[in-house]
């Protein structure tokens, strides 16, 4: 295909559009204000027909740029999908003639409105070119798991099992971390009724087996650099020797340490032998072998046994933490039934505040317990004194009881072995009254511009914030599994194990063909980057919500293709504007802003700019079309990928232009955001709340721009601000910069 | 004809809620062939049906949206809706599948402009409103719906409205000649994601679910929240219409139950906490008659979500009782009364209540005796992790009661477990 840009319009005239809008003129406008080569009009354009129309005219090589006009973008995509071409979209259907009254008073207008969407698509095409990729990727079909317990092993063995290769770093000498102290496990088959093996010598004897899997025993990450499928990991062992190795994607498994009970002295661990923790009482039952287990101070048999759920846990009191492990509960009925099955008539009592067995596994279990006659007292213990001693609120008579057994068994927390939180300053207020420990010592080292370890979400661990994708962390390719993601039991661990494994690999293959990993996946375009413009401000490297950008020895910014999103949020920081993308810059957008028409002054037709989030804002205002719910015909509406993507050199354009208003339109942001790039609405909001000076210095009104949080929901409320904004301009008067 | 190309090599995922979406564009994603198949005319299953989740107290579409579009940039996935895998054969790396497809009415010419729907009268039930309102024969099942195409209920076919619907369409889209459909084709391995449903709560006979207007249940409050949904958004009482202010939660309707489902259904306690801030965000903080009141046996905020039980624990209008409800009565006003002790204290109560709703349990959607594929299964209906299932993986709720985080680490890993088999298969073919 040659490189000359040949741009092509098709218009299509069906779903009214013919019968609303002037076609003629809108075929004018495309080869005249457009300058597309031709304008083809189809009454269906999306039916087999119109689109085997487009094909041939590319394959013909009389075409390149598609511009078609329209339903949104967010509709027919699949039949107007052609790969090798760039293709623009004006929306006509959901963006003008859906939500505009069919009325003689309101064609003008609405016609307009359609001429500008197909100027906008015509100038946007014009500036797209089609991504490719950059010749920077490579595919590495190596997996690196950090950690080598229950999860470790776990990713570690189904990352082998599907083909691939796998480098297995351990801290210790030996694998199975907490699981390898365990007598035995709960059920994870039904009946579950009683507790099992834990399982654990066949996977390691698997792992230990399978040829795909390199063990690094004794040894610790101690640099990580690159990107997804190109990862150099330096391993260094205790001795000192160190090894590097070449990986595509991370898993990191580092789990969990035991909450330190130093900290909860009223529960007496550290003075009496006889308060054990939950992991001391499976090494006690572990000694036992099947006999009775005895208590540490004498070595008699235990006759009676207490366990205090919730020890130092979910609690707001100082030196505690403010969140549970959630499987105390039925790690106590588990060892309840250790006492039951090896202590006769041992009296088994566990005190908690909500029983927490949840699905089917855990009221089975739960049942199971009860039927053995372990006792549940619903209550609160406030103290364990140091000859046992227990203090407790019993709930449900609602006075203060005690109890005195032979051995008490404290539930303690889990604390995850998570690296520094590169963003300390993120945690929430609401998090500050904790001794949360979080280990200081870096875990993966990454060198990165951001930061040495993967973000932390909440206490400390390294989950996602995203409900409908677990999986994604702030460090593309990296992935967190197990314990250090969220407290879980040994079931969940594995089921997290062969998800992050699924990750890894998907992100190792498409970073060896130059793909996006989520939510843009498979996007090829990726930044780039003029260097000879660049004052090395920093900006893109501090606010790249990923943290994908390094610096240089000279500051210059180091774009790492493959731990890139997409999101663009750089290309909004760029004060000098030396950033973009094949298919999304600072001209395709520009230009669909200065490709509007502005009415002269005195025709009292504002024009009001609308750059939306195309993630959830423009959906809302299609599917506000959807229900022909109407809103002004003076808005232009732009689709952006993220509101941190917004340069604010278009704003200042388009208001130099004459338009009379711009709303900015993005994700919620904040605790509870919901931001598909995380920072991206956040870093907007901040910037447009500069843009005051930008106003001043041109004497026109702040309200003519505004900035506003708008959900996937909002379908009447997103046509409402833009309503808004139109009375706005009817109240402070048009803008002075029309020519 | 519906065409299928498939190999030993493709995984087919059975249902397309948020597990079988997840599964299929997470295989599709590293570049596997992928059959998705969703009985419903639309996918997105029961999230689609969701105000909010907890416990972010986000809206379920948002995610939906990404997911759509990852799967629509994936032409390595077919989608088949209005589909059921009614028999499966064969062995691990190589099954043979049969699917039947019910007639949508509504070929690929669709471009959900909704003409047809223009000139229609008659109404029936909405089943994404539960039934709570009705649609035209015609219809797009919701504002999202992919794939984003008109559905004709049969009860209109033969009679005068498919006509007119039919003759609306300007692009052939309506053909109301279209008869099911059987088709078989060859995978090599599948992920079993077809979900939960509602546990019946007419069966809970104490509660008066089928007696009381004014009892509801939790699935079906979900759906009042929604702008557009049954109510517009607005809480009312389905007995009169009048404005529900004061509201019970109650938990474990059916769940933890020998009567009923004998699982905890793990989700409902926090469904129910989230339930409890829409009263506020309906009303405000400062109308005095808004309130909630929670039953329950043990809430189950489970780790991180104790911060957010904990948020509503600090809101004056949410009340908690220990009490498993006995029974519910109705006073003359049709008035839903709450019966039963609560354990802490054991204080008796009757209180009465402006409306009801039941916490109902999740049960798997496929009843345990009617599998269409050998798996072992449990006696809840969840399908166990069993080396003799073969290639068949269970994702999401038909593996275990989950919320939707769950739902989709699970689908994700038995992603991966599909794509080992079929590996296994392309690595022999290569041989």
């Amino acid at each position: 295909m040659s490189d000359e840009m040949k741009m092509g319009a098709y218009l299509c005239t069906g779903c009214g559009i013919g019968d609303r809008l002037d076609v003629s003129q809108l075929e004018m406008t495309a080869t005249r204000d457009g300058k597309a080569g031709f304008c083809k009009t189809s009454e269906f354009l999306c039916s087999r027909a119109g689109v085997e129309m487009i094909q041939q005219d590319i394959d013909n090589d009389e075409v390149n740029h598609v511009v078609i006009a329209a339903c949104s973008r967010r509709s027919k995509n699949e039949a107007f999908r052609f790969d090798s071409v760039s293709v623009t979209r004006a929306n006509l259907r959901e963006g003008v003639i859906w939500i505009r009254p069919d009325d003689d008073e309101s064609r003008e207008t609405t016609q307009e409105m359609a001429d500008d969407y197909v100027r906008m698509a015509c100038a946007e095409s014009k500036y797209c070119k089609i991504p490719s990729s950059s010749g920077e990727q490579a595919l590495n079909k190596t997996v690196l798991v950090v950690g080598g317990g229950i999860t470790g092993l776990t990713t570690a063995l189904e990352s082998a099992k599907t083909g691939y290769q796998v480098e297995l770093v351990e801290q210790t000498g030996v694998l199975g971390g907490w699981v390898a102290q365990l007598h035995k496990r709960t059920p994870n088959r039904s009946p579950y009724a009683e507790p099992v093996d834990t399982g654990l010598d066949a996977l390691i004897e698997a792992v230990n087996a399978h040829a795909n899997i390199n063990l690094h025993l004794n040894s610790t990450v101690v640099n990580t650099a690159g990107a997804p499928g190109r990862f150099a990991i330096e391993i260094a062992t205790e001795s000192g020797t160190s090894t590097q190795v070449e990986v595509g994607a991370i898993v990191q498994a580092t789990g969990f340490k035991m909450y330190d009970t130093a900290n909860i002295a009223e529960f007496s661990h550290q003075q009496n032998a006889d308060v054990v923790t939950n992991m001391e009482l499976e090494a006690l039952a572990k000694a036992a072998n099947g006999g009775p287990i005895n208590r540490p101070s004498d070595n008699k048999p235990v006759t009676s046994v207490v366990f205090v759920q919730n020890a130092g846990q979910n609690s707001t009191r100082e030196g505690h933490l403010p969140y549970h492990s959630g499987i105390g509960d039925m790690v106590s009925i588990k060892q309840s039934l250790y006492f039951k099955s090896a202590n006769q008539g041992c009296d088994t009592t566990i005190i908690y505040d909500n029983l927490r067995t949840p699905g089917a596994a855990g009221e089975d279990f739960y049942r199971a317990g009860q039927k053995a006659g372990i006792i549940f007292t619903k209550g609160t213990v406030s103290a364990v004194s140091a000859d046992l001693e227990v203090k407790f609120h019993d709930a449900i008579l609602d006075q203060d009881e005690v109890i005195q057994p032979d051995l008490v068994v404290l539930d303690v927390g889990m604390v995850p072995n998570s690296g520094p939180n590169p963003y300390p300053d993120e945690v929430s207020e609401d998090e500050t009254t904790t001794a949360t420990e979080v280990s200081v010592d870096s875990i993966l080292n990454l060198d990165y511009r951001q930061g040495t370890d993967l973000p932390h979400l909440k206490h400390g661990f390294t989950d996602s914030h995203f409900i409908c994708f677990p999986y994604e962390t702030r460090r593309s390719g990296i992935y967190s599994a197990g314990p250090v993601r969220r407290p879980m039991d040994i079931h969940q661990a594995t089921e997290d194990a062969t998800g992050a494994a699924m990750k890894a690999i998907q992100a190792l293959e498409n970073a060896g063909k130059g793909r996006a990993a989520h939510p843009r996946s498979g996007d090829l375009s990726y930044p780039i980057f003029r260097k000879e413009g660049c004052t090395q401000c920093k900006r893109c490297t501090v606010e790249c919500p990923f943290g994908a950008i390094d610096e240089d020895e000279k500051t210059y910014p180091v774009f790492n293709e493959s731990r890139c999103r997409r999101c663009g949020t750089c290309m909004g920081a760029c004060p000098v504007r030396v950033i973009s993308f094949d298919n999304y810059s600072v001209d395709t957008v520009g230009q669909q802003i200065k490709n509007v028409d502005i009415p002269d002054e005195f025709d009292e037709k504002p024009r009001i700019l609308v750059l939306a989030c195309e993630n959830d804002a423009y959906p809302a205002l299609d599917m506000a079309a959807q229900n022909r719910i109407d809103y002004s015909a003076f808005a232009r509406i732009v689709p952006v990928r993220c509101l941190g993507s917004v340069n604010t050199i278009w704003l200042t354009d388009a208001l130099n232009s004459g338009f009379d208003g711009i709303i900015l339109m993005g994700c919620q942001k904040g605790d509870d955001y919901q931001c598909h790039f995380v920072k991206g609405s956040e870093i907007a909001h901040y910037r447009m709340s500069k843009i005051a000076d930008t106003l001043e210095t041109l004497s026109l009104e702040p309200e003519r721009v505004a900035t506003y949080e708008v959900a996937i929901t909002d379908i009447h409320r997103a046509p409402q601000l833009i309503n808004d904004m139109a009375e706005t301009i009817e109240k402070i008067g048009m803008s002075p910069f029309k020519f | 004809m519906s065409e299928v190309v498939a190999t030993n090599q493709t995984i087919l995922v059975v249902g397309a809620g948020v597990s079988g979406i997840t599964a299929a564009v997470e295989a599709a994603e590293v570049g596997k062939q992928v059959i998705l198949v969703e009985k419903r005319p639309y996918m997105g299953g029961r999230v689609t049906q969701l105000y909010k989740y907890f416990p972010k107290l986000c809206f379920p579409t948002c995610g939906l949206e990404i997911n759509q579009r990852r799967l629509s940039a994936q032409p390595g996935i077919t989608v088949l809706t209005m589909a059921e895998v009614t028999q499966v054969s064969g062995n691990e790396g190589d099954y043979t599948a049969t699917i039947k497809i019910s007639p949508r009415y509504v070929n690929e010419n669709c471009t959900a402009c909704g003409a047809c729907a223009e000139g229609l009268e008659a109404k029936y039930d909405d089943e994404h409103n539960y039934a709570m309102s009705k649609r035209k024969g015609a219809y797009l099942p919701y504002n999202l719906a992919k794939p984003e195409r008109y559905v004709i209920d049969p009860a209109i076919i033969g009679s005068e409205e498919a006509e007119i619907a039919r003759s609306a369409c300007r692009f052939d889209a309506i053909d109301l000649d279209m008869q099911e459909e059987i088709i078989e084709f060859n995978v090599g391995a599948i992920i079993w994601a077809t979900g939960w449903q509602p546990y019946d709560a007419a069966k809970i006979e104490p509660y008066g679910y089928d007696r009381f207007d004014n009892v509801i249940t939790s699935v079906e409050f979900e759906r009042m929240m929604d702008k557009f949904g049954p109510t517009g958004g607005k809480l009312l009482r389905p007995g009169d219409g009048k404005e529900a202010k004061d509201i019970a939660f109650i938990q474990c309707a059916g769940s933890r139950d020998r009567n009923h489902l004998k699982h905890c259904s793990r989700i409902c306690c926090m469904a129910s906490l989230k339930q409890s801030t829409y009263i506020s965000e309906q009303y405000g903080k400062d109308d005095e008659a808004a309130k909630g009141t929670i039953y329950y046996i043990d809430i189950r905020s489970i780790d991180r979500f104790e911060d957010f039980y904990q948020k509503v624990q600090d809101d004056p209008k949410i009340t908690f009782i220990k009490s498993k409800v006995a029974s519910i009565e109705q006073d003359k006003d049709f008035n839903p009364v709450v019966i039963g002790v609560d354990t802490e204290g054991y204080n008796r109560y009757a209180t009465t209540h402006d409306l009801v709703v039941l916490a109902v349990g999740m049960e798997p959607s496929v009843d345990k005796s009617m599998f269409p594929v050998e798996v072992v299964v449990n006696e809840h209906g969840f399908i166990e992790a069993d080396e003799s299932n073969g290639g068949i993986f269970a994702a999401g709720c038909s593996s275990d009661a989950l919320d939707v985080n769950r739902a989709v680490q699970s689908a994700t890993a038995a992603a991966l477990r599909a794509i080992q088999v079929v590996n296994r298969n392309a690595a022999a073919s290569e041989a």
